[in-house]
């Protein structure tokens, strides 16, 4: 009876495992079998064999990409919420600000890119804004919708009580407004990676996406397809992450499906 | 009556309130005006848009009014605006995040009562709804029914004086509905605690009332009190007598159904 859980895991996850792994096999038969040319597409075995070379500085370059992403990212979020915390507090606030900042979020933000680099110079800094700049909005939109779905019942059951306004914020708008918020974090995590990547490829000097435009001009594929291997595995991790706290914090039934 | 007569728990007296202005003007209550004596159960019952659930908001001190008089409390039960009232909706309402235990625990919280005592207390109160065993589901673990008696017992764990109930039983079946009528009566026997209860069902509100007040929409005013006299202790086959269906074919006549 105590492997029951392991085994009802492999059971959910397996299909998901043998899919990835069916991926890398069909990506190695079309390869080989196929006659398709190295620059093209290159084979799973060179795109990792690049790690080895040590022109790549991959270690650099996967640390710069993360740091701008996870930067941006978290700037973001505390950013994000702190502004729908205080729409929430003052109904006039979020009355005029949030027009504006629906109209703002309709810019796209990789056009920025280039006054960001006017304003900043180049490197992680201009980089990080950007990724800031896309993941922020999600973020703030879905948190002040969470903060204005709060059940108006529960709000009088405990305005019936006198509960001071931050026993209200603490004990139930907050706790109401997770899941939104989780969900706008979900939204923003996938479009931070997006903003610095455009972010380095419109002018850096170090990160994965500056290593693609490098080696781009000498056909290098296989080290290309491997910078979007670890920019995909940043967001993976960074994704992770959020469902992890996600799971840790929300209780099953009250998570946004 | 042999007893001395004692200063009323709840008075009201011409209580008037409107929603919007001038040709927008809604009114929500007029000439409404009752007594409620200390340990009563009092049934407010109407069509939707006589004003029942705004006059409960005003008993809570959660609405203003524009004329009239509500009084609560008497020199004999004393009443603390900001402890004594317990309310009850039609959704249970329970935070999704909380178990049952920290649920019923709430009100406690935010008044700041002690700890000890009240986690003793909610133990005690969930074995009163018949929910002992329960303390530690979260609420998506419990039937319709079983969320009704947790935000039941949540309504009583700072020992109010007062309880207000808007609907609380009407999402549930009609069968769990009876039942927890009939829980509902014991609980308040036990508790000793002053019921508003507010029901669109005329036979909700003649089995749970001492008092059923008939409250009617556009426009909305008061149309009569009614003390029920049924035998005691009521069993859900009082449904069935005479008494019973003069109750209701009285209410159903002042509500314009017959």
């Amino acid at each position: 009876m105590s492997e029951r859980p392991s085994v009802d895991a492999l059971h959910r996850y397996l299909p998901g495992i043998l899919a990835h792994i069916a991926l890398i096999g069909a990506w190695y038969a079309f390869v080989t079998y196929g006659h398709v040319p190295s620059f093209v597409v290159p084979s799973p075995t060179a795109t990792v064999a690049t790690l080895g070379g040590k022109n790549y500085a991959w270690v650099d370059n996967t640390l710069v990409t993360a740091s701008e992403i996870f930067g941006g990212y978290c700037l973001a979020v505390v950013v994000g919420v702190t502004i729908a915390i205080c729409f929430s507090w003052s109904r006039t606030v979020e009355a005029a600000a949030m027009p504006l900042l629906v109209s703002l979020n309709m810019i796209p933000k990789v056009a920025l890119g280039p006054l960001f680099i006017v304003w900043f110079s180049y490197g992680i800094f201009p980089n990080t804004i950007i990724a800031f700049s896309i993941s922020f909005f999600p973020i703030l939109l879905n948190t002040s919708r969470g903060f204005r779905e709060v059940e108006p019942e529960l709000l009088e059951l405990v305005r019936s009580l006198r509960s001071s306004k931050w026993q209200t914020f603490t004990k139930i708008q907050l706790p109401s407004a997770l899941p939104y918020i989780f969900s706008g974090m979900k939204v923003g995590a996938i479009l931070a990676v997006a903003g610095a990547i455009v972010g380095e490829f419109l002018g850096s000097s170090r990160g994965l996406g500056y290593l693609m435009l490098q080696v781009q001009v000498a056909l290098d594929t296989a080290a290309m397809f491997m910078a979007v291997i670890l920019i995909t595995l940043i967001g993976v991790i960074l994704y992770g992450m959020v469902i992890g706290l996600e799971r840790l914090v929300i209780v099953r039934d009250a998570r946004l499906q | 009556m042999s007893h001395a007569v004692s200063e009323p728990f709840i008075r009201i007296k011409d209580l008037h309130k409107a929603y919007g202005k001038g040709t927008q003007e809604f009114l929500a209550i007029s000439n409404v005006g009752f007594e409620v004596a200390a340990g009563e159960l009092v049934a407010l019952v109407g069509p939707s848009g006589c004003g029942k659930t705004t006059l409960l908001k005003i008993l809570a001190g959660l609405q203003s009014y524009d004329s009239g008089e509500v009084h609560i409390g008497s020199p004999a039960h004393s009443f603390d605006p900001s402890r004594d009232i317990g309310m009850v909706f039609q959704q249970a309402l329970l935070l999704k995040w909380r178990r049952v235990l920290q649920n019923v625990m709430l009100p406690a919280e935010i008044l700041g009562l002690p700890m000890r005592e009240s986690r003793e207390r909610a133990h005690e109160l969930l074995a009163m709804v018949g929910l002992a065993g329960f303390e530690d589901k979260y609420p998506y673990e419990l039937s319709g029914g079983m969320q009704q008696r947790a935000a039941i017992a949540r309504a009583l764990i700072h020992d109010p004086k007062l309880i207000l109930m808007d609907e609380p039983f009407g999402a549930l079946d009609a069968l769990t509905r009876e039942k927890m009528n009939l829980e509902l009566l014991s609980i308040w026997k036990r508790s000793g605690k002053t019921i508003v209860f507010v029901t669109h069902g005329i036979a909700e509100a003649v089995f749970l009332g001492t008092r059923v007040i008939v409250l009617t929409a556009g426009p909305a005013r008061m149309a009569d009190n009614i003390s029920v006299s049924l035998p005691e202790p009521r069993v859900l086959d009082v449904k069935t007598s005479e008494l019973f269906g003069e109750y209701s074919r009285k209410i159903y006549r002042q509500l314009g159904l017959s």
